[in-house]
């Protein structure tokens, strides 16, 4: 009786050593193609490696430095966060909304499932395709949205000077948040509802039972319940937006006024670490290490938050 | 309810429907004006087709060749998502069943990583890929998958709160081997929540653009992101707009023909993450 428990606790190290098998191809992918390559971007941030590392010779913070002493990448930054600013108020504003009248008690809007799925469709096309589309749509000159506008002053008698929608610095940052935010309101006003649909039944009903009214249920009950959800859409939506490429990238044309205003900080590290004639890898490291940085204070500041919750 | 209710109702449905009438209009003028000539589209605006679809076809296509893009596409999305659904769920169900040395260590080593963007690692990625003379080749876009920490984590949440250990147990009385077990009862049971997340593996691998743009160069090898991106550097096609659009209907018609028989699927995963967040 007595060498019962150890037994079976053998057994069971038997069944457990299981995990290793199991785990081991993970681990095996993940230590060469998810670890090493953050090691060695680091590694290669501390060198002045031009094309390859070869040849290259460490020199310490000094990328670091001129990371910080750069205005281009400090205006990229602050072109990222604008971008991602005005799309991030559009689309979080237009979600909110959405998730107000789809949660009225007294309405009961019916049609949820389809026009969740309609106004998500525009999120799972790519980026390029989307890009190419709204470029051709936007074009100055021949351009059907323009097209549109200036129907719409004929009608009123009007003349309209067609605007260079991607072309000028004033409004090339704005078209693209739109865009943005045209493409993930679907998403936040997704997981908002799903957030309103996990609140029990319960507290709504005897809160109507008790006499308040709709306003008041909503501000009591439904918004305090909302708002961790809210900072975890707002937080994951930054991580995305500072890594902002696609759009940016293939809608701004290098020749246009407007480069230089929706330049975004993934697009100045993609001109140091791959576009020939400027690659500085070192550099490029250093830029991605310093964004990193970035993103992880935005995290931490998410994590404190949601433990205040709590 | 009042008529003044049902009248303030009314609004809001037309508004709704206006909203979802703004997603599907930059589409809609799309597919319209594939069908048009470049002359056509320059100088009106209208909602009906024309007649030009064929000499749009042959110009989109003396371009470049969208099809092998569509193909080359597949021949990534479709091996990563495999790969990433079986390991994932591997990895998923050992982190949640298994008690190991270095679980832990494991478990947390993900969730850090998750926070970690991708780009961070991009030049070093790149660096490897060189060394290893994978430049090119599918590999670096395929292989990766079967290490994603997003869909590791998703799946151990999943299996701790629909896998009873009580049915593991008794497969082992019953003498089944552990992986006997893993593909046999624990798949089964765990293919909604891989479903799910198979399906954004998938969308993610199909959409990806700058991960492949830099790893191939070979107009051969493009997936279909980065030969629609060659669009930007072309004047001859430029010069027709009926070409530009029917090439983006092409490279997303069978997207939404996919999110039409899945969205369920799709919008579970984004509500699940939600919660879970």
């Amino acid at each position: 009786m007595k060498d019962k428990p150890i037994r079976r606790k053998k057994v069971l190290d038997r069944y457990n050593r299981m995990g290793y098998l199991f785990c081991a191809p993970f681990v095996i992918v993940f230590l060469i193609f998810s670890v090493y390559p953050v090691l060695r971007t680091l590694y290669i941030s501390f060198t002045d490696a031009k094309l390859t590392t070869l040849n290259s010779s460490f020199t310490g913070l000094s990328n670091y430095i001129r990371v910080i002493n750069d205005k281009f990448f400090w205006k990229a930054l602050g072109n990222t966060i604008r971008i991602w600013g005005v799309n991030i108020v559009l689309q979080l504003g237009l979600a909110f909304l959405l998730t107000i009248v789809f949660s009225d008690v007294k309405y009961k809007m019916r049609g949820l499932g389809i026009f969740r799925a309609l106004y998500y469709l525009p999120n799972i096309i790519a980026a390029t395709s989307i890009a190419f589309l709204f470029s051709t749509l936007l074009d100055w000159r021949y351009g059907t949205f323009n097209q549109i506008i200036n129907m719409i002053y004929k009608l009123f008698g009007q003349s309209y000077n067609p605007i260079d929608w991607l072309g000028s610095s004033s409004t090339a940052g704005y078209v693209i948040a739109v865009i943005s935010a045209w493409m993930w309101f679907g998403n936040s006003f997704i997981m908002l509802m799903a957030g309103v649909q996990g609140i029990s039944k319960e507290y709504f009903e005897s809160a109507a039972i008790d006499g308040a009214n709709r306003w008041k249920i909503f501000g009591k009950i439904t918004l305090p319940l909302l708002r961790p959800i809210m900072l975890y859409v707002t937080i994951t939506s930054l991580i995305g937006g500072l890594q902002m490429f696609d759009l940016p990238y293939l809608m701004a044309s290098k020749s246009s006024a407007s480069y230089q205003s929706v330049q975004t900080v993934v697009m100045y590290l993609y001109k140091f670490g791959f576009e020939t004639g400027t690659t500085q890898i070192g550099y490029a490291s250093a830029i991605a290490y310093v964004l990193f940085l970035i993103i992880l204070v935005c995290s931490l500041v998410q994590l404190k938050f949601l433990n205040k919750e709590d | 309810m009042s008529t003044w209710d049902n009248i303030k109702k009314g609004i809001l449905y037309f508004l709704l429907i206006l909203l979802a009438v703004t997603c599907l209009i930059p589409f809609l003028l799309m597919m319209v004006n594939a069908t048009r000539s470049g002359s056509e589209i320059v100088s009106s605006f209208t909602l009906i087709p024309s007649t030009h679809l064929k000499e749009n076809w042959e110009t989109v296509f003396s371009y470049f060749n969208l099809f092998k893009g569509m193909f080359n596409s597949v021949l990534v999305a479709v091996p990563a998502t495999l790969l990433c659904a079986y390991f994932s769920s591997l990895t998923a169900y050992a982190l949640a069943m298994y008690k190991f040395k270095g679980s832990k260590v494991l478990f947390y080593t993900i969730l850090v990583f998750m926070m970690i963007p991708g780009q961070l690692s991009l030049i070093g990625f790149y660096n490897l890929c060189t060394s290893l003379h994978l430049v090119n080749s599918y590999i670096p876009l395929i292989i990766p998958a079967i290490a994603s920490p997003g869909t590791v984590f998703f799946l151990r949440q999943y299996v701790l709160s629909t896998l009873p250990p009580e049915l593991i147990e008794a497969a082992r009385i019953d003498g089944a081997s552990e992986v006997y077990s893993f593909h046999r009862i624990v798949i089964p049971i765990m293919s909604p929540g891989i479903a799910t997340m198979s399906i954004g593996c998938f969308i993610g691998n199909w959409n990806s653009y700058l991960l492949p743009m830099i790893i191939l160069n070979k107009n051969e090898k493009f997936t279909l992101p980065v030969m629609m991106a060659t669009l930007k550097a072309s004047t001859d096609i430029n010069a027709n707009q009926g070409a530009i659009y029917l090439a983006v209907a092409i490279s997303v018609i069978p997207i939404i023909i996919v999110f039409c028989f899945c969205s369920k699927y799709i919008i579970g995963s984004i509500s699940a993450g939600s919660v879970k967040g």
